[in-house]
């Protein structure tokens, strides 16, 4: 058992982390599914959009042949829109509230037609949207993950300048960093950040950290107002012996590896454990496979029911061969010469519910052993405490706390996405930059 | 399983199918094609004098991701020569001699023109006659084809002379372009055609090309108003046919019914409103002549549900249920209800009800899905919600009599009750 690169040939990588929802190729095949909603009134899925997306309106001009004006509706509501089409839980959303379940029948295939109209206007360039005159305000957005780019869309709409200060070395946050390769690749990471930027107005400074290259108290001085998209950090620690042995990963950064270099130069164990059952855990579970990896094992303390991740996720992990034992918690990790052997769990069984409604997983006092020479921790994030208290902003466990208007404990610094909410979906990412955008407006009185 | 076999003026067939006069019946090939398929008879491409067609011929009207919801054609009668016509025609005969084979003409307009052609095709063999006075283009800048059919004495004038030599059955098809149909068909029949069918093409323009501006169908940069066709006209054609049913003159004779037919329904509702037998041909245009297994089948199923043993137990049984407005009882009254069971909550009732009706639907407003409830003392009954709920008898009208007495327009006003009571 070992944890080794180059497990594949190049034809295998390419193959493993294409397209997984594969977009619609012909317009008939559009048609073909847009002719078949209903054109809803007051329509669920609308609703179930935290963006609230107007999607009988876009869908059916689609089914008119006009695409132009269909997405704009969706971009009208989400400029993230293509983006989101791919990353998006549907199944939890939109599609999840079709009335065609009502009928038993396949919900509308919603994400692929926002793909199909959201594609087609980034790939010919529509210029869809026009800034207002310049209005002589400055505003600096730190992060060009989702929250913060849809922030800078909006207010340079207005005609307010926009300076993103980002971290990395490329825009998209999470999109580009911490998602499932097969769901968007990092060309169309690029392309929709380019999407976004066409609009002008706009600049991102890349490799500027918070706290460290750039200062809020200066970007304060600096600019009319700040607005902070920071996202979270790597996965919570777990609190158990051997955490430090090498083998053991966090699933953030396992990701980050594989979006940043080559396939096949990211190393991968035989037999990879990953703890958690969210998005992430998934994505961190099937690459690992889909790398190569011998066996795969997914372990959550709970039940198949109160899963985090959709369905549709775990049939992805399924299908991709991966194990899962549900009601198994992480309680040792064992090695030798310090690197990962064997992972201890304690069974679980389900207790009362909590305030969530949730049951919570009481230990059995019962234990088994895993054979593993590779530990992915997926157990949700952890946001950027010090920087925020560093920053001086009021938090909670590192959370920014906003008032209704977006607005931080710091007057003229505006917040949204992840660092606010510990982690969600893009989607409420988006929602969240859009929020920020409006309540930064309405403060330069614009 | 019901019986199909049918008859019209003593031309039998295996079942009331027939195709229209049209491309598909245009030569041997395709005739015997839809025979070996099933087809009970057909009405072979109009003959006349020597005509040249265009390239293209053919443009649609498609709706909601469907094809074809209506079509139009500008091709003129058979541009095949006479003789090979004939000569074909008398080949199909005799091979399947079980089958209807009836031959659409249009002479020039005289005399010794049309007596030549009737002698010609009953030389053939051919069981009957239709006469093409319904061709929207190309024939009428000739003075033929709709032309006749739209002044009732030129018409009568031209089945007189057919009939001075016609020995085998004689159908006369209508044009709908006409304020009605009934003037013309009555000259006819008083002229002594043994039958009527109805309705041809509508003329149309099918729609304008958004890229070039040219209408449909685009013949090198320019286009004509041609005949239009396919389920699209088969509300027009059945109230066409319903007024011959009506009329004391025309509904003496048989009808062929045509326009739209597509399914075994829409034959049914043809036969119901007084049509022997239908011609079919848009349909069979887009699918091919495989279309007959399910005509058939679904027919007599139909049938063997109703207990009819022919189809002549229910051709015209619905004509009597179409009257005047002023004999329809105004108290009788229905409200929607909606089945809360069923409910998929679109809100495609509710939408259609406030926008466009009397608001008569309550929405209820939930997260992600809406109730929807009809007010009943505000619903007219007027079908609408019931029409765009896209669940099968989720929306049903209930019946609420204003009162026990059948109550028409003619004696409300004679009793002087009161107007507007909502």
């Amino acid at each position: 058992m070992t944890i080794k690169a180059n497990r594949l040939d190049s034809a295998a990588y390419e193959e493993n982390f294409n397209d997984i929802h594969p977009p619609f190729e012909t317009k008939e095949g559009a048609l073909v599914e847009a002719n078949r909603c209903l054109f809803c009134y007051d329509a669920p899925c609308i609703k179930s959009c935290p963006t609230g997306i107007d999607v009988p309106q876009f869908i059916r001009e689609i089914t008119t042949a006009n695409f132009k004006g269909s997405a704009k509706t969706i971009f009208d509501s989400n400029i993230l829109g293509a983006g989101c089409s791919r990353v998006c839980p549907v199944e939890k959303l939109c599609e999840g509230s079709c009335v065609y379940n009502n009928l038993h029948e396949k919900p509308i295939s919603i994400a692929r037609l926002q793909r199909y109209s959201t594609e087609m206007a980034i790939r010919q360039k529509w210029p869809l949207y026009q800034r207002q005159p310049d209005n002589g305000k400055r505003v600096a957005v730190i992060g060009a993950g989702p929250a913060g780019l849809v922030c800078a869309h909006a207010l340079s709409l207005s005609g307010t300048t926009v300076d993103i200060f980002e971290k990395e070395e490329k825009g998209g946050g999470l999109m580009t960093y911490g998602v499932a390769a097969y769901k968007v690749t990092p060309e169309f990471c690029q392309d929709e950040v380019d999407w976004v930027l066409s609009l002008g107005g706009i600049t991102i400074k890349y490799g500027k950290s918070l706290g460290k290259d750039v200062q809020l108290a200066d970007l304060k001085k600096q600019y009319d107002a700040v607005f902070l998209g920071i996202g979270v950090g790597v996965t919570r620690e777990l609190g158990i012996p051997g955490e430090d042995l090498q083998g053991v990963v966090d699933a953030i950064s396992f990701i980050y590896q594989l979006r940043t270099n080559e396939y096949a130069s990211v190393p991968v164990g035989d037999k990879v454990a990953v703890i958690g059952m969210g998005m992430t855990a998934i994505d961190a579970a099937t690459q690992s496979i889909r790398l190569g990896a011998k066996e795969v094992t997914l372990l959550y303390r709970r039940t198949e029911k109160e899963k985090p991740c959709t369905q549709k996720e775990l049939d992805i992990a399924r299908l991709d061969g991966c194990q899962i034992i549900w009601l198994a918690a992480p309680k040792e990790v064992i090695g030798k010469n310090g690197k990962v052997t064997h992972l201890v769990c304690s069974k679980m069984k389900l207790g009362e519910a909590d305030a969530s409604g949730r049951c919570v997983p009481v230990d059995t006092g019962e234990t088994f052993t895993l054979e593993t020479d590779m530990v992915i921790k997926a157990t949700g994030q952890t946001p950027f405490e010090n920087i925020v208290a560093a920053a001086g902003i009021a938090h909670q466990h590192g959370k920014v706390v906003i008032s209704q208007d977006a607005g931080t404990s710091l007057q003229g610094v505006f917040a949204g996405g992840d660092c606010v909410n510990g982690g969600k979906e893009v989607v409420n990412a988006v929602q969240a930059g859009k929020d920020g955008a409006r309540a930064i407006l309405k403060y330069l009185g614009l | 399983m019901a019986n199909l076999q049918s008859e019209f003026l003593g031309i039998t067939s295996p079942n009331p199918f027939w195709l229209a006069s049209a491309p598909p019946t245009d030569k041997k090939i395709n005739v015997l094609r839809a025979f070996e398929a099933g087809w009970g008879g057909v009405v072979w491409k109009t003959l006349g004098s020597q005509v040249k067609n265009v390239s293209s011929r053919y443009s649609s009207v498609d709706y909601g991701g469907h094809r074809i919801m209506g079509f139009n054609n500008i091709e003129l009668i058979s541009d095949r020569p006479l003789d090979i016509n004939l000569r074909e025609i008398r080949e199909v005969v005799r091979e399947f001699p079980d089958r209807a084979m009836i031959v659409s003409l249009m002479a020039d307009n005289y005399r010794d023109a049309w007596h030549d052609m009737v002698k010609k095709v009953e030389d053939t063999g051919a069981h009957g006659i239709e006469l093409n006075f319904g061709c929207p283009h190309g024939m009428v800048e000739r003075g033929m084809g709709a032309v006749v059919g739209q002044d009732p004495e030129i018409a009568r004038m031209v089945v007189e002379w057919v009939m001075e030599v016609a020995t085998i059955p004689v159908i006369t098809k209508l044009t709908p372009n006409v304020h009605s149909v009934v003037p013309t068909g009555r000259a006819v029949v008083q002229a002594g055609s043994n039958g009527l069918s109805l309705i041809n093409t509508i003329q149309s323009v099918t729609g304008v090309d958004l890229d070039t501006l040219v209408p449909n169908p685009n013949v090198g940069g320019q286009s004509v108003f041609g005949g239009y066709c396919g389920p699209a006209v088969k509300p027009i054609a059945l109230k066409f046919l319903t007024t011959i049913a009506q009329d004391d003159v025309t509904n003496k004779v048989p009808v062929s019914g045509i326009g739209g037919v597509s399914t075994w329904k829409d034959a049914a509702e043809f036969m119901l409103l007084g049509a022997s037998n239908v011609q079919i041909c848009t349909a069979a245009m887009k699918y091919g002549f495989r279309i007959i297994n399910d005509l058939c089948s679904g027919l007599s199923n139909w049938m063997d549900e109703k207990g009819y043993q022919s189809t002549k137990d229910f051709v015209g049984l619905s004509v009597p249920k179409l009257t005047r407005w002023e004999e329809l009882d105004l108290n009788f009254h229905i409200t929607a209800k909606i089945n809360q069971d069923k409910c998929i909550h679109c809100g495609l009732c509710y939408i259609a009800c406030e926008d466009t009706s009397h608001q008569s639907i309550e929405k209820i407003t939930g997260n992600p899905h809406n109730n929807y409830v009809v007010k009943e003392e505000e619903c007219v009954g007027c079908n609408l919600c019931k029409l765009v709920c896209p669940v099968d008898n989720c929306i049903t009208m209930e019946e609420h009599r204003k009162g026990d007495e059948y109550l028409n327009w003619t004696e409300f006003q004679k009793r002087g009750l009161p107007l507007n009571d909502h």
